[in-house]
């Protein structure tokens, strides 16, 4: 493009500036990138969530558990297919910064109703041949460095003496895509049953039913719970999606937390930006004067201002984008452990993040550029 | 040949006919140049003189369509700029002004080279084109070889010299000079002024030139004075020279 060395060198013009705006473009972009994938982490349950699937809990709260003999009369309800059940263990392995959730589960339906979550037919059969048996997700053996065959002792510090249950690592499950959870730790619940505390035997913290149709999942809620109500466990039927949006309630309102904070940083980079285009365009009003003269129209010089700011959004946020490609994992990595689940960046998510970037370039480089194409050169020449 | 206070028709290249530039500050009217009428030739080389506030930095700008009369025309190589619209007229002036000002006002980010393309960015030259012309008039202005220096690379007398080149790439009508040699010491100046009557001499340019100095002045063939907005018979430059000349 003809105009491309003109818009370049005034681009380089203030380098320090120059520097600065574009830093500030990408610590923003960053912090974006950040904010996005955090807020996609918390939101990640309720994303994965099979439509087909219900969570049935107590009515009073997740904490309190349920009767196992709900199984079977959930089990019987048309339109179930089949029905899990798990318990939260809440151990402790080696130290307590070492968090990962660890379930007691129910060999027999497990596979069935978390599809997809996949194990092996060999691991498996061992895992059911197992009594101290122990299926890790990829992520979580990646991360202590679990091999099959491992024995790995876990702290309790609800169920019981302090004493530590000792599993035999026989399977690895595998998600079917990125998001799916792969930090989990299952244990057999026969196992579980045996070594708990005598008032806790025969109970469950709750179930996971699915449907033959995800068009049953109002009705077969409501004759879940109709069915316990007036009970000593009444329930609370959801679906898997509403149920881990509820879970992410239990933290705040992250959404509007992180809207909130995304919208100050990006309204803030907007000031900056927009104050920066207006000393840029203010410095050079008798170039832009001169330019008129000599014939450069209205629109042109608009074009010119514009394109410094697109220029300098573009790149800031590249970098910035940059930053969070190389930086997310690593980060992600130091907060393993935390409750917080696997942070990934998509690439919607830096697609968006630059079409924000290309937005506030626009925006403000908009009023100088309209400013300096309204300028009227005699009184240009005047004030300089 | 320069007429002044002509309002007849004419052939001229340049005719100004009843021009009146007035401007409003808080409630009083202030006239700036009150009917002026002038015919300027192709090839002509006009000064203008005249104490500060008398309205030659007006009539250039009207002359350069910088500006538009409160009442009055100009016509320019049979068009009459003073009805066409700011978009025509920012046409206009690319095609046929060349500005040259006090300041030189070059870019100072760019290149001569590329001080010197810029009237050149609106038309539709090829690249090559393009380098071609800006090393014809860096030639002609004797910079050929600093067409890679930037502005703080170059004197101010080289730096007007760039000015002139980028005013006259794209061979327009005629040269507007405002104060061509007002920010350069008197060998720039007088370098800078036999530039100026080369392009008018060699190449046939008409240069209307606005100066204090009436050594610059006496290179135009003809100066004209303007007093309070109007403008007084001109007389051949070489007579307008005090004795001893100004320093």
């Amino acid at each position: 493009m003809k105009f491309s060395a003109l818009i370049l060198s005034n681009l380089f013009r203030k380098k320090v500036r120059l520097t600065l705006t574009l830093g500030s473009f990408a610590v923003a972009l960053f912090l974006f990138a950040f904010l996005a994938v955090v807020r996609d982490a918390f939101n990640r349950g309720g994303a994965v969530a099979s439509a087909n699937r219900l969570v049935t809990i107590n009515r009073v709260s997740i904490i309190q558990p349920l009767p196992l003999s709900y199984r079977d009369k959930i089990a019987r309800i048309p339109g179930v297919q089949k029905v899990t059940h798990d318990n939260w263990f809440g151990g402790v392995y080696q130290d307590e910064k070492n968090f990962f959730p660890q379930f007691a589960i129910d060999p027999e339906t497990q596979r069935q109703v978390f599809t997809e979550l996949q194990v092996s037919d060999d691991q498996w059969n061992a895992f059911l041949k197992d009594r101290q048996g122990a299926i890790a997700g990829a992520g979580l053996a990646k991360r202590f460095g679990w091999k099959i065959g491992d024995r790995i002792p876990i702290k309790t510090t609800i169920y019981g003496s302090a004493s530590s249950w000792e599993f035999n690592l026989v399977g690895i499950y595998h998600g079917q895509t990125p998001q799916d959870d792969e930090t989990q730790f299952w244990f057999q619940w026969d196992y579980f049953e045996e070594r708990v505390p005598q008032s806790i035997k025969g109970q469950v913290g709750w179930y996971t039913v699915k449907l033959d149709s995800p068009d049953d999942a109002v009705r077969v809620s409501k004759v879940i719970d109709d069915e316990f109500a007036n009970s000593p466990y009444e329930t609370k039927t959801q679906t898997e999606s509403a149920f881990a949006a509820s879970w992410v309630k239990q933290f705040g309102n992250i959404e509007f937390l992180i809207l909130a904070i995304g919208s100050v940083v990006f309204f803030t980079l907007l000031l900056v930006t927009g104050n920066t285009m207006a000393i840029s365009v203010r410095e050079r009003t008798g170039e832009l004067a001169i330019l008129k003269a000599i014939g450069f129209k209205d629109g042109s010089i608009l074009f010119f201002v514009l394109a410094e700011s697109l220029a300098i959004a573009l790149f800031g946020g590249i970098l910035g984008l940059g930053l969070a490609v190389l930086a997310i994992p690593a980060l992600g990595g130091a907060l393993n452990g935390s409750f917080l689940p696997t942070l990934i960046l998509t690439k919607s998510v830096l697609a968006v993040g630059l079409v924000f970037a290309l937005f506030v370039g626009a925006a403000s480089g908009l009023l100088p550029g309209i400013g300096a194409s309204r300028l009227r050169v005699v009184e240009a020449f005047r004030r300089i | 040949m320069v007429t002044v206070n002509t309002n007849g028709n004419s052939n001229a290249l340049i005719q100004v006919r009843g021009l009146n530039k007035a401007y409003r500050r808080g409630g009083e009217q202030i006239s700036v140049l009150q009917c002026l009428n002038l015919d300027v030739d192709k090839g002509d080389f006009v000064g203008f003189m005249g104490p500060s506030g008398s309205g030659k930095t007006t009539l250039l700008n009207l002359l350069g369509g910088l500006d538009v009369p409160t009442s009055g025309t100009v016509s320019v190589a049979g068009d009459e700029i003073t009805h066409m619209s700011s978009g025509k007229l920012t046409e206009w002036r690319a095609r046929h002004v060349g500005f040259v000002f006090q300041m030189y006002n070059l870019v100072p980010v760019l290149t001569a080279n590329q001080n010197v393309e810029l009237p050149l960015l609106l038309t539709r030259l090829s690249r090559s084109q393009r380098r071609e012309h800006v090393e014809a008039a860096l030639a002609i202005v004797g910079l050929r070889e600093r067409g890679n220096h930037f502005p703080r690379q170059l004197s101010g007398g080289q730096e007007q010299r760039v000015a002139i080149a980028r005013a006259i790439v794209s061979d327009p009508t005629f040269l507007l000079c405002d104060e061509p040699t007002g920010d350069l010491d008197r060998k720039s100046a007088d370098e800078i002024m036999e530039l100026i009557e080369e392009l008018v001499s060699k190449h046939n340019k008409t240069v209307l030139m606005v100066t204090h100095d009436p050594l610059v002045a006496a290179r135009a063939h003809m100066v004209l004075h303007l007093e309070k907005g109007v403008l007084v018979e001109g007389v051949k430059s070489r007579q307008n020279v005090p004795a001893g000349g100004v320093a």
